[in-house]
């Protein structure tokens, strides 16, 4: 591969980079809301497009990196700067500029209190930047930049355009919550690197201690050790149940478009950093921790269910929702074969577009009712009936109906749980249980969703709203939201769409594990 | 497989329905007839279609079967396809015909109603979705299918969704069908784990190779059966039936007939070679039909709500089919399955159309209607007695067959419920008969609350037949609820030559034939005498309150939906969730979270402290960093991050800068 090819994936990894300096960097005379809008929107569509590009010459066929580049970067500590795809990586990378670009065209619409576009954009610019480099970082030290780059919008984010009240305490619990994990995951980062001798040297490169992983070249203490530190720092990422906490606050207080990226694109770095990085570099403790963490994740899906059924903003509601859809996500994980990972990797995408979505129109009923209290709500088919046919499609995508995107990885998720890797073939009895409370947790999901529909659509509406004039969807909230409405129905019907890109990838990642 | 001729496009049966429904939802509301024509146009060719197949599968009797591939990924190939046979294509046949006879009856039931594009939507994508179940050669592609039903019931269900009657419903059918597919879905991954194979007919033959042990066959089984108890509202799960008459009449027809409560019954008889070799799982089966059909028929007889009456006939008569299957008699289940939709989806559209005339459920406050209603009289008193299982109509060959076979099985169990069921059957429907159609008309309006102007235009207030379109659906049915079952009887059981599934052969049975007749005739006379004389006026006494204990138990639904709403359903919403959310999440977990933060402040402002007055001067160093440490952790705690974060923003932007050079080179 030569010319664009090579640079395709670092042109579009910085180009939100260069228009959030752009924006910041103008005089204020001449950024004008217009031209703010235009800036932040051309970087992030030709960002998508060169990502779509790039999965057009992808080679499905292939499971290994392609469109790497890797050059030297910081030479005394051995950093280079190592970016590439793969299956797992690619859907997720397109999946970030999709849902940035669907947000800055949603913020024309909404654009939170207290406006001042610039800020704003730029902030959202430099945040594409660090999600979409951590999905194609392979050396640990671009990866944990990238990870910590996505931190600080995110902060202000919630700090500045959230909803008042609680949203700095909301902001720093975010802020502090994930940099606790951080600290252990880079820590591990050293660890590993310290231990690593390739040819008489250290090294980052996840795909060089990859190989020396497979190969055994750690011991079973340091390996379990590290997995621990990593695990950390991923697990609040995601969130795993007890590490959660930080994801109701976020998601509550942050602004609509804040919090669309926080569920479809962040809390995926968790999951995917534990299919990229702990997974191949430490596959014996992966083997250890595997009946732990999918333990966990069943828990999460129960424990999230039961809170959503406690909820009493529609919001929040949502928030805690995620916990429970990456519970299914770490399950499919912890099975270490290829139904379960590609389940997962099935089911991040999956989350992305329907919690995305669910909190874009959570956003839009907040704009309209000025209220999330679900029991202020009621009877928006009869007021709004596109909105609320909306929430509906969403909710019952998200319960997992087949034919909608929610239900192939959540079964391939479970049908992996069943039968998991041969490595865990001394757990099988624990794991039939864990299908088994999992297909349990899409009974309780179904029943807060259902819920929720009679609470915000069904009935009539409450007589406060007695003469309010409610407008439907907008234009530009149509265009905003149809390309995700469509791909939750595409991805339902053909999740080949997803999994013939996983597939080799995840054969790679699971071979190992002799899933 | 040999291949067939038009089956190569039985693919449309479902495609059809399906396709009306996205066209009903983007362009219904445009067109003259609101989308009903869509529907009715899409269904019928399905109907035909489904006729077509049928026909052909009878002549030809083998398989139609394709495939293609849907997922393929390392060490997993998941195949969706048809498998069209007799017992598809039969299905094809009935689904279709009630859902087309019910949309065009639609037509008149629902003029006016504020969803009606919608209506005949979801109806499409109902069907659609049934279809897709009945298709499928793979136990995957009938949960898409199966689950799709669900969500659809739930949608028609819950139509007249501003009242929260209606949604509650809604939501009980749901989840109470959900929480059977929760067997279904664990028993589709068991069986693909043990088999290898989603496919119906490898499974069948992996089974009747004897490659699979029985105790995985009878474990699969019974998960697959959890599945059938909910959507074909079988005992313990039964409850949510009932209360789906909430929808419109019209969709409880198709409802009970064809598209939801089938399925369960269908999937058994699609998979009957697997049942067929577990002893266990058909003694289980056994066990739940006697209890369902007793119970159920139990019920039926206290009702005073038309559609109740027909609902928990629905359910009883739901047990007779998983009753035949218990018995090694998939064949006659499925017969009674055929026969029974054309009575039924008579019997509820003929209810609809007198509550359509009479404005009430209650038929202790109708009476005499044959006299306003002679069509929609004749016809009910056609299925009434079809459902009895009085000869010649319908019901009586396909379940004095079921009785007939349970009898010769030697399942006393089976046998003596299906005996008694038969009788509080005939019982019920003579009492529903007397009340609708007998005596007097009882609804007039109250002396005293009526109004000037209700005097005015007292004969308005008088009922009137239906309007065509409502009563010519009423009168196909009819004509099918007599001659449906003449396909099956003893004497030329074509129906079996069609169907086939391989079971235990049962001969006639004369004694229970007689028996049967007998308890049919006398059932229908006794309910029809005891009511006849129903007294004038609202409030009457029901005969059977005299029965005490029994009757209020009935009335009360044996008590089973409030031990699952008090005792499962509102302690885990509002008792379980409050105390997760509440005290686990906010007070325990998040409570550490917040507590580990106060403390990591308290203990830098106490360093500080510290630090100041006592160690201070003495060791200076030490205490310069520990200052600075808790000093930066007071700050980041009172929101002030903007410091660390400004130095992580620049440091990026300088690595990024240096990296696009370097990586430029």
């Amino acid at each position: 591969m030569g010319g664009f090819a090579t640079w395709s994936v670092s042109t579009a990894v910085f180009l939100p980079l260069v228009g959030a300096i752009l924006i910041a960097a103008l005089p204020k005379q001449i950024m004008r809301d217009g031209l703010v809008y235009f800036i932040a929107m051309s970087a992030s569509a030709i960002s998508l497009l060169i990502s779509i590009w790039i999965a057009i010459n992808f080679n499905f066929h292939s499971g290994g990196m392609q469109f790497t580049v890797n050059a030297s970067w910081i030479p005394t500590i051995g950093a280079r700067f190592h970016v590439g795809l793969d299956g797992i990586s690619l859907p997720l990378f397109v999946l970030t500029f999709l849902i940035t670009m669907l947000c800055t065209i949603y913020s024309m619409q909404w654009m939170p209190e207290p406006r001042n576009t610039r800020p704003f954009f730029a902030l959202i610019l430099l945040l594409t930047t660090g999600m979409a480099g951590t999905f194609v970082s392979l050396d640990l030290v671009l990866f944990f930049v990238f990870w910590e780059l996505v931190l600080v919008p995110m902060y202000f984010l919630i700090a500045v355009w959230g909803s008042p009240g609680r949203r700095e305490y909301a902001a720093i619990k975010f802020f502090l919550y994930t940099l606790f994990g951080s600290i252990f995951m880079l820590v591990g980062f050293i660890a590993l690197y310290l231990h690593s001798n390739v040819a008489g040297h250290h090294t980052f490169d996840i795909i060089e201690l990859s190989k020396l992983g497979r190969a055994g070249a750690f011991s079973p203490l340091f390996a379990n050790l590290v997995f621990a530190g990593l695990f950390l720092g991923f697990a609040i990422k995601v969130p795993m149940w007890p590490l959660h906490t930080w994801l109701p606050d976020a998601h509550t207080e942050a602004p609509t478009v804040g919090s669309v990226i926080l569920a479809a694109v962040l809390l995926k770095m968790g999951t995917y950093a534990f299919i990229r990085i702990s997974l191949p570099i430490l596959p014996n403790a992966a083997r250890d921790w595997a009946p732990a963490i999918g333990v966990l994740a069943v828990i999460a899906i129960i424990y999230a269910s039961l809170a959503c059924l406690a909820q009493t903003d529609m919001k929040r509601l949502i928030a805690f929702s995620s916990v429970g859809h990456m519970g299914f996500v770490m399950l499919g994980i912890s099975t270490l074969n290829r139904r379960g990972i590609n389940g997962a990797v099935v089911a991040m995408v999956v989350h992305g577009l329907i919690t995305g979505m669910l909190f874009f129109i959570v956003g839009s009923t907040y704009d309209r009712y000025h209220t999330r209290e679900i029991s202020r709500l009621g009877g928006m088919s009869l007021v709004m009936p596109w909105l609320a046919g909306l929430l509906a499609y969403c909710s019952i995508a998200s319960l997992g109906l087949p034919g909608l995107a929610g239900f192939w990885g959540e079964f391939l998720a479970l049908l992996g749980s069943w039968n998991p890797a041969r490595v865990l073939s001394g757990h099988v009895t624990l794991y039939h249980f864990l299908t088994a409370f999992g297909v349990v947790g899409t009974l309780l999901t179904a029943g807060y969703f259902l819920w929720l529909l009679q609470r915000v659509n069904l009935g009539r509406p409450k007589e406060e709203w007695e003469g309010h004039a409610f407008k439907d969807v907008l234009p530009l909230e149509r265009i905003a939201w149809a390309p995700l409405l469509i791909l939750i129905l595409v991805v339902g019907i053909y999740p080949r769409l997803i999994l013939d890109v996983t597939g080799p990838a995840v054969n790679a990642v699971a071979h190992v594990f002799g899933g | 497989m040999v291949t067939g001729g038009i089956r190569q496009l039985a693919w449309l049966v479902p495609v059809l329905p399906i396709s009306a429904f996205f066209l009903i939802v983007f362009f219904g509301k445009k067109l003259p007839g609101k989308g009903a024509e869509i529907g009715i146009a899409f269904t019928g060719a399905t109907f035909l279609l489904g006729i077509l197949c049928f026909v052909e599968a009878i002549s030809k009797h083998n398989i139609v079967e394709k495939s293609m591939t849907w997922i393929r990924f390392g060490g997993f190939t998941l195949q969706f396809g048809m498998r069209v046979d007799t017992l598809a294509s039969m299905m094809f046949c009935v689904v279709g015909l009630v859902s087309l006879l019910m949309q065009i009856y639609s037509l008149g039931y629902m003029h006016g109603d504020i969803r009606y594009t919608w209506y005949y939507a979801m109806v499409s994508l109902f069907t659609g979705s049934m279809l897709v179940l009945v298709i499928s050669n793979n136990i995957l592609l009938m949960l898409v299918g199966w689950e799709l039903v669900g969500v659809c019931s739930y949608l028609l269900i819950g139509h007249w969704y501003e009242e929260k009657e209606n949604s509650n419903a809604a939501i009980k059918a749901f989840l109470t069908t959900r929480f059977g597919d929760l067997g279904f879905e664990i028993g589709v991954i068991f069986l693909y784990v043990t088999t290898h194979t989603f496919n119906i007919g490898q499974i069948e033959h992996l089974v009747a190779t004897h490659q699979v042990n029985e105790t995985a066959i009878t474990i699969g089984c019974l998960l697959l059966f959890c599945g059938a108890v909910g959507k074909s509202a079988q005992f313990p799960l039964h409850v949510w039936l009932p209360d789906a008459m909430a929808g419109p009449t019209p969709v409880s027809s198709l409802i009970h007939a064809a598209t939801m409560v089938t399925a369960g019954v269908y999937m058994v008889a699609r998979i009957y070679v697997l049942f067929a070799a577990s002893h266990v799982a058909l003694t289980v089966i056994g066990v739940i039909a006697s209890i369902t059909m007793l119970l159920a028929a139990v019920m039926a007889c206290v009702q005073r709500d038309i559609k109740r009456v027909l609902a928990y006939s629905t359910v009883s008569q739901l047990g007779y089919m998983m009753a035949a299957m218990s018995v090694g008699a998939a064949t006659a289940g499925v017969f009674h399955l055929w026969t029974h939709a054309f009575f039924k989806a008579l019997l509820f559209l003929g209810s609809g159309s007198v509550i359509h005339a009479v404005h009430t459920n209650d038929m202790f406050e109708m009476g005499g209607l044959k006299k306003y209603m002679p069509i929609t009289y004749a016809t009910f008193f056609i299925g009434s007695l079809a459902l009895a299982g009085v000869p010649p109509f319908a019901g009586f060959w396909s379940k004095d067959e079921i009785v007939g076979a349970a009898w010769s099985s030697g399942n006393h169990l089976v046998f003596t419920a299906g005996i008694i069921t038969a009788f509080l059957t005939a019982f019920y429907m003579g009492r529903c008969l007397s009340l609708t159609f007998e005596g007097r008309y009882r609804r007039l309006p109250v002396a005293g609350a009526a109004s000037d102007d209700h005097a005015d235009h007292g004969e308005h207030h008088l009922p009137h037949e239906s309007p065509p379109s409502m009563t010519w659906p009423l009168i196909i049915l009819a004509v099918l609820s007599v001659v449906g079952g003449f396909v099956g009887t003893p004497f030329k059981n074509a129906f079996h030559d069609w169907i086939a599934i391989p079971g235990a052969e049962h001969g006639v049975v004369v004694p229970v034939m007689i028996v049967s007749i007998i308890l049919a005739i006398g059932g229908l006379l006794i309910g029809f005498a005891m009511y006849r004389r129903a007294p004038y006026g609202f409030g009457v006494l029901d005969p059977l309150e005299r029965l005490g204990p029994l009757y209020r138990a009935a009335v009360n639904r044996f008590y089973i939906d409030d031990l699952y709403i008090k005792g499962v359903v509102r302690p885990v919403q509002y008792g379980l969730s409050k105390f997760v959310y509440t005290v686990l999440d906010r007070k325990v977990i998040d409570g550490a979270v917040n507590g580990v933060a106060a403390g990591t402040v308290g203990l830098g402002k106490l360093t500080r402290r510290n630090d100041e007055r006592v160690i201070d001067g003495v060791v200076n160093g030490l205490g310069w960093i520990t200052n600075k440490t808790s000093y930066g952790l007071r700050k980041l705690q009172s929101g002030n991050v903007q410091g660390y974060a400004a130095g992580l923003f620049v440091g990026v932007v300088v690595l990024a800068a240096v990296l696009f050079l370097r990586g430029g080179i």
